[in-house]
């Protein structure tokens, strides 16, 4: 593990490249060579652009307003999808089993477990992750409101923490903290920041109904 | 995960030709793809089914039906849903997140496998996942397994709140397969473990849940679901209980109660609704009929609490339902 820490460290050190950038980077660079089956589940790395074999199909995705067209293995969930091959690492891996939230995204306006969709079932769908979220440079009225709430410690689970929260204003569950914290349940925020996040999605969901 | 092939029929014809082949069928997936990811499951094919036309919920004459693809969402949100049967959209409110409940449907719901964390984990033995093979949770941690319902190979709880609602309310399951239609009481539906606790349902190979029927019930009819769990929000069931109730005259008239949370399968008290029928509501009618409610209950090394938990949480629920006078 000290071993790992100190690689990506010395990455990060790297002039003029990020650590995200460099893994970005990297996994891109997987995908093309085939040499990284086990993050892509197998064949999605060994054959990326001809036809789909028996385990493997081709759809079309629209992600942030932008299509994509992707010959896909099956397995791939929608969270490995947009991270690994769409190059957009804001929505985050944290169980891979729907008990923590953290992968949450909107398909067609609503909010779901990107790691329990199986991105084979994406064919047509609409996605908006929180890359998608701000409009015109500006950021999101609830993204504005975690940086002013300070609803977050060490970050990991916001990302799924917004879109769920997106979701819960959009399906007007804010009538009260009560109602904030029961329908925002699904995610799990291991820093504690609770109070401040329901701070967050109340003062959005104010905002946008004003 | 397993490799598998993918379809998506077009129609409900293609999709039994493709499940009657031996695919999967997937629905919401919120269950499959995860126990795919343990290799719990390994379907070879997987069968799509959303595309399908059994999403509708409307009412029939003084019942309801579900489509199997409506989303636990948009049957916890439907209007007539919550006015008639409350319970329906407490159980579902009270299961899972929001998250979840966009994508799970209630064929799923119903079909949904079990939280046993010995048959999540395949180098566990287990009677479920594999017939035969032992069971770890008799003699391991089995502090959230059933009490009711139980055999020496399986001790499983069934993880529904749905369908411990829909056992109270007596609802159908409808069905289609090769062989055409049928229509079968959900607690017929759903099996006890017994010797082969890998077969858990009466579903014939190739069938698909279409529908779940709600019956008509004499008005007025009140109803309630109530979840006792250890902590407040998207958490399964310790304990569960399902009321309805129908008062007249100062009497009850026709009482139905369904436990969760405590056996393999959604679990009717015939024994407290025996107590209840013909009978006055009152503090002490609700004490007596529930003192009953864990009768016949094996409690394990760590769930022995269970019993007490569901005496009382019938208790609680049959006061909220039925009030006292």
């Amino acid at each position: 593990m000290s071993d790992r820490l100190a690689d990506e460290d010395h990455h990060d050190e790297a002039p003029g490249v990020s650590r995200r950038g460099f893994l970005s980077a990297t996994a891109a660079g997987g995908v093309a060579a085939g040499v990284l089956p086990s993050v892509l589940a197998g064949p999605a790395g060994a054959a990326p652009a001809g036809a789909p074999g028996p385990h493997s199909s081709t759809l079309s995705v629209t992600v942030n307003g932008r299509r994509h067209q992707v010959t896909i293995d099956n397995r791939t969930s929608l969270l490995d999808l947009l991270r690994e091959r769409l190059a957009l690492p804001g929505t985050k891996k944290g169980c891979d089993q729907g008990a923590c939230g953290a992968c949450t995204v909107l398909v067609n306006g609503r909010r779901v477990n990107a790691c329990l969709t199986l991105a084979v079932r994406c064919q047509g769908v609409e996605v908006t992750t929180i890359e998608g979220l701000a409009a015109g440079g500006e950021l999101h009225a609830l993204q504005q409101a975690f940086i002013e709430q300070d609803a977050f410690q060490c970050g990991y689970c916001t990302p799924g923490q917004i879109m769920s929260g997106v979701g819960c204003i959009r399906e007007g569950h804010t009538g009260s903290r009560e109602e904030i914290r029961e329908w925002m349940s699904g995610n799990i925020c291991r820093c504690g920041c609770y109070v401040k996040i329901v701070n967050a999605v109340q003062q959005a969901a104010r905002k946008q109904g004003s | 995960m397993y490799p598998f092939a993918y379809t998506r029929p077009a129609d409900t014809r293609a999709a039994l030709a493709a499940g009657a082949r031996g695919g999967r069928y997937i629905a919401g997936g919120t269950t499959l793809v995860d126990l795919m990811r343990e290799t719990v499951e390994r379907p070879g094919t997987v069968v799509d089914i959303s595309g399908l036309p059994l999403r509708d919920i409307r009412m029939t004459g003084d019942g309801l039906r579900i489509g199997a693809l409506a989303s636990m969402a948009e049957v916890a949100a439907h209007p007539r849903v919550r006015s008639a049967y409350p319970l329906i959209a407490q159980a579902l409110e009270l299961s899972a997140s929001a998250q979840l409940r966009n994508m799970a449907t209630i064929g799923g719901n119903i079909l949904q496998r079990t939280r046993c964390t010995y048959f999540r984990d395949v180098s566990a033995p287990c009677n479920k996942r594999q017939r035969g093979s032992g069971c770890a949770a008799l003699e391991g941690y089995n502090r959230s397994h059933a009490i009711l319902g139980t055999s020496d190979a399986c001790v499983a709880t069934h993880p529904s709140d749905l369908t411990v609602a829909l056992a109270a309310l007596d609802a159908r399951v409808h069905l289609l397969g090769p062989d055409g239609e049928r229509a079968v009481a959900l607690t017929a539906f759903l099996l006890r473990p017994g010797e082969t606790p890998d077969r858990e349902h009466d579903l014939r190979p190739g069938e698909l849940i279409t529908a779940v029927e709600i019956p008509p019930h004499p008005a007025p009819l009140r109803s309630g679901y109530l979840k006792v769990r250890d902590r407040q929000s998207y958490e399964f069931a310790l304990t569960s209980a399902a009321v309805v109730l129908h008062v007249t005259g100062g009497v009850i008239r026709d009482a139905r109660v369904a436990a969760g949370g405590v056996g393999t399968v959604p679990w009717r008290l015939t024994a407290v609704e025996k107590r209840l029928n013909g009978e006055r509501p009152s503090e002490r009618l609700w004490a007596r009929a529930a003192a009953v409610a864990a009768d016949g209950a094996r409690p394990l090394r760590h769930n022995a609490f269970k019993a007490e938990l569901l005496r009382r949480t019938v208790e609680r629920q049959l006061r909220t339902v039925g009030g006292t006078r």
